[in-house]
């Protein structure tokens, strides 16, 4: 696969280039900054390519992934990118049904900071939760996860995997279908996208559908097959098991009749379109596995690839600073 | 308590009788129709008001109060233990005085839990006020006429929190950009609009007089309004939060702008600063409810609603005097004179034979809210860093000073 040919317009140095201490949304990153991210993440896609992919510019340096809510990918992309960077990395799980909610959120991350963590990852249950946990740590902070609010480095993975497969991301049409409402994937996805200058559409029965979804300079659909009308990406999201029978939808079938994406449906998009989803996938419901598979057009093995070497470089300037990189201390 | 005090050279504002310059007189414990006799005070021109009554709080906090002036306040029942029980309510009733007067609201159903009608004549035998759903909602729709037609009979006001309580929820917000793009559990402001329709044709229904807590949205206040006009005995309050912030407070999650009910739009925020111009609102309280770190540190939808009102309430008042929403006359209407009528208490005017109840006002004195150096129990406020106008000198109540502020 080629690299795509993107170059930054005009080069910044050192801090200049990515001025923030923590990683805890999209929000707040000026469309230079992402592509910097992005850029940088080039490397480490050739370099966990080849057989001896580790690194050691985080020798020495403490990484923690601090899961409150339950994972497996994610946790293990951000393990990997912090090994082959070189750091020691440890892993607390801490289900919400251990670690109470309240004040010992605050305590665990002052517990964390005591046992002077270079870096922390973390995902939570509730939207904000790793911006309170940033604002009281020395370290920078990555989130991994937010409740419902923001997953800044799965955007950044796809917006990887959509450059280096389509060439760039400006004025691509990316239509994301699913369950908007609740997913964090979604809303770091529509920030960064839109940020990009990609025209984004977004799909989903009312029911999934946030409020005033336009004023995020998205355009709603509840017609997934209007919506895949011309579109260079089709970017499918999980359908929570507790949402599917009867809460927010009547049956998965019925999801599945108007939101599952087949081949049929995938006519309707460009004809290399590209498929994506952030896993796991529910194979049958809003995918069905000849295009889920698809050699050509699927790129969800790509973006787990793409995820690894988007959180090294993550990893990496966030820490500039503390390791003394020139221009960024 | 005999003694005879004028205070000369002040600004009066009486609710009922307006502005004037001049002096008034007390007599031992209550506010005298001679002037001129006894002990003379010259106030300097600073103004004299009615103490204010604040409708509905959620906590005795007296040194709060006091720096804001507040004489009586209405005690929700949302205590714990809940005030449904005549010695919870009689105990409460006399837990602030001399100083502070509680006068408690008894909860409408059992425990409020939205099932059981409460002892209302009891409790109201034992100084309960009014009673009130407290900060929920009553599903059942059978309950809340029995609760209406039953306190009508009893002769209390009924309290209603107006959100319906199926779309609200596990809501902590409003639905609209800011809660989409915070990724926060919100509810449509409609869950408003569709309480108060409902609790108005109750009301009309059963003939008992309501009160909302709180009307915060365009479509309730075009409700209350309507409702009013037909001579349904209706009032509603409002808390300055919900006349000066709108959902884009909280931004960057701040919990302390973490409400019940949420703030809402910009154009509900306008709706409600017109209802508080032509008279639909009634009230405006506090709804004082201080929390500590441990209820506010918290990721938005973890922590708990409400925020620490009592010693903003004059001065973010006043502010809505300075921006002509509201005459000085009409904010004491607002914060003494119809609290106490719909709470039934002799209280907040400054005719003559009312109790002396009464504050001293330095209405320009420049201050600023600071989170970090609140009188209140805690420092939950959304005002925080907000420059204000007006502070309390002097309270008095029943003639007696109980607070001067520091110099």
């Amino acid at each position: 696969m080629p690299a795509s040919d993107h170059r930054p317009a005009a080069v910044l140095n050192g801090r200049e280039a990515f001025p923030h201490r923590h990683l805890t949304g999209i929000a707040g990153l000026q469309p230079h900054e992402i592509m910097f991210l992005l850029d940088e993440a080039e490397q480490w896609v050739d370099a966990n390519r080849t057989r001896a992919k580790s690194d050691h510019r985080l020798d020495g340096l403490t990484q923690i992934n601090a899961f409150f809510e339950n994972s497996t990918r994610t946790l293990l992309s951000f393990e990997i990118a912090g090994k082959r960077l070189g750091a020691d990395v440890v892993n607390m799980h801490a289900a919400q049904s251990s670690v109470k909610k309240g004040e010992t959120l605050i305590d665990t991350a002052m517990t964390l900071n005591a046992m002077r963590a270079d870096v922390i990852v973390i995902r939570h249950g509730s939207s904000g939760a790793v911006q309170l946990i940033a604002d009281k740590v020395n370290c920078p902070v990555l989130n991994a996860g937010d409740g419902w609010h923001e997953h800044p480095t799965q955007a950044l993975l796809d917006a990887l995997t959509i450059r280096r497969r389509r060439g760039s991301i400006a004025g691509q049409r990316v239509v994301i279908c699913g369950d908007i409402l609740h997913s964090r994937v979604a809303r770091s996805n529509i920030l960064a996208l839109t940020a990009l200058a990609a025209e984004v559409r977004v799909v989903a029965p009312s029911t999934l559908m946030p409020a005033a979804v336009e004023q995020m300079a998205v355009t709603p659909f509840h017609d997934f097959d209007t919506a895949l009308d011309g579109a260079d990406v089709v970017m499918m999201l999980r359908l929570q098991n507790e949402r599917m029978s009867g809460a927010f939808i009547p049956s998965t079938r019925e999801y599945h009749l108007r939101y599952g994406l087949t081949p049929e449906r995938l006519e309707r998009a460009k004809p290399d379109a590209l498929v994506m989803h952030p896993g796991p996938m529910n194979r049958g419901v809003e995918i069905v596995s000849s295009v889920a598979d698809h050699p050509e057009r699927s790129a969800v093995t790509e973006q787990v690839e793409m995820g690894v070497a988007v959180r090294m470089a993550c990893l990496d300037v966030l820490t500039r600073g503390e390791r003394g990189v020139e221009g960024w201390a | 308590m005999t003694g005879t005090t004028t205070f000369t050279n002040a600004r009066i504002v009486c609710p009922k009788g307006g502005e004037r310059e001049g002096s008034l007189t007390i007599a031992g414990d209550v506010i005298s129709g001679e002037t001129g006799k006894g002990e003379t005070i010259d106030l300097g021109g600073k103004l004299l008001a009615p103490g204010i009554v604040d409708m509905s709080v959620f906590a005795i906090d007296k040194a709060a109060f006091a720096f804001g002036g507040i004489v009586r306040v209405g005690l929700m029942p949302d205590q714990s233990p809940v005030l449904d029980d005549p010695g919870l309510v009689q105990r409460v009733a006399q837990m602030g005085k001399p100083d502070l007067w509680v006068h408690p609201i008894a909860a409408a159903t059992r425990g409020l839990e939205g099932v059981d009608i409460a002892e209302m004549a009891i409790n109201a035998a034992a100084g309960a006020k009014a009673v009130a759903t407290g900060r929920c909602w009553i599903a059942d729709s059978g309950v809340m006429r029995k609760v209406l037609a039953y306190a009508r009979e009893c002769g209390l006001t009924v309290i209603a929190h107006a959100e319906d309580g199926g779309l609200a929820n596990g809501a902590v917000a409003t639905e609209g950009e800011t809660a989409t793009r915070l990724g926060l559990p919100a509810a449509p402001a409609i869950a408003e609009s569709i309480a108060v329709a409902r609790d108005i044709a109750l009301a009309e229904d059963t003939g008992a007089r309501l009160h909302f807590r709180q009307v915060t949205t365009e479509a309730g206040f075009d409700l209350v309004r309507r409702a009013k006009a037909r001579g349904v005995a209706v009032t509603c309050g409002i808390s300055p939060t919900h006349l000066l912030l709108s959902d884009i407070a909280v931004s960057d999650f701040r919990t302390f702008a973490r409400l019940s009910p949420p703030l809402r739009s910009e154009s509900d925020r306008q709706a409600a600063l017109a209802a508080l111009a032509d008279g639909t609102i009634d009230v405006l309280t506090s709804n004082h409810d201080p929390r500590g770190p441990e209820e506010k540190r918290l990721p938005f939808a973890d922590s708990l609603p409400g925020a620490a009102g009592a010693e903003t309430l004059l001065a973010l008042g006043l502010g809505l005097v300075r921006d002509d929403y509201v005459t000085l006359e009409r904010l004491f209407a607002l914060l003494a004179r119809n609290p106490a009528r719909i709470l039934g208490l002799d209280s907040g005017t400054l005719e003559p034979g009312k109790p002396a109840d009464l504050i001293v006002i330095d209405r320009d004195k420049p201050w600023r809210i600071d989170t970090g150096a609140m009188a209140a129990q805690a420092g939950n406020t959304p005002f925080d860093g907000l420059p204000v106008q007006g502070r309390v000198l002097q309270v008095m109540k029943g003639g007696v000073t109980h607070y001067r502020a520091a110099r």
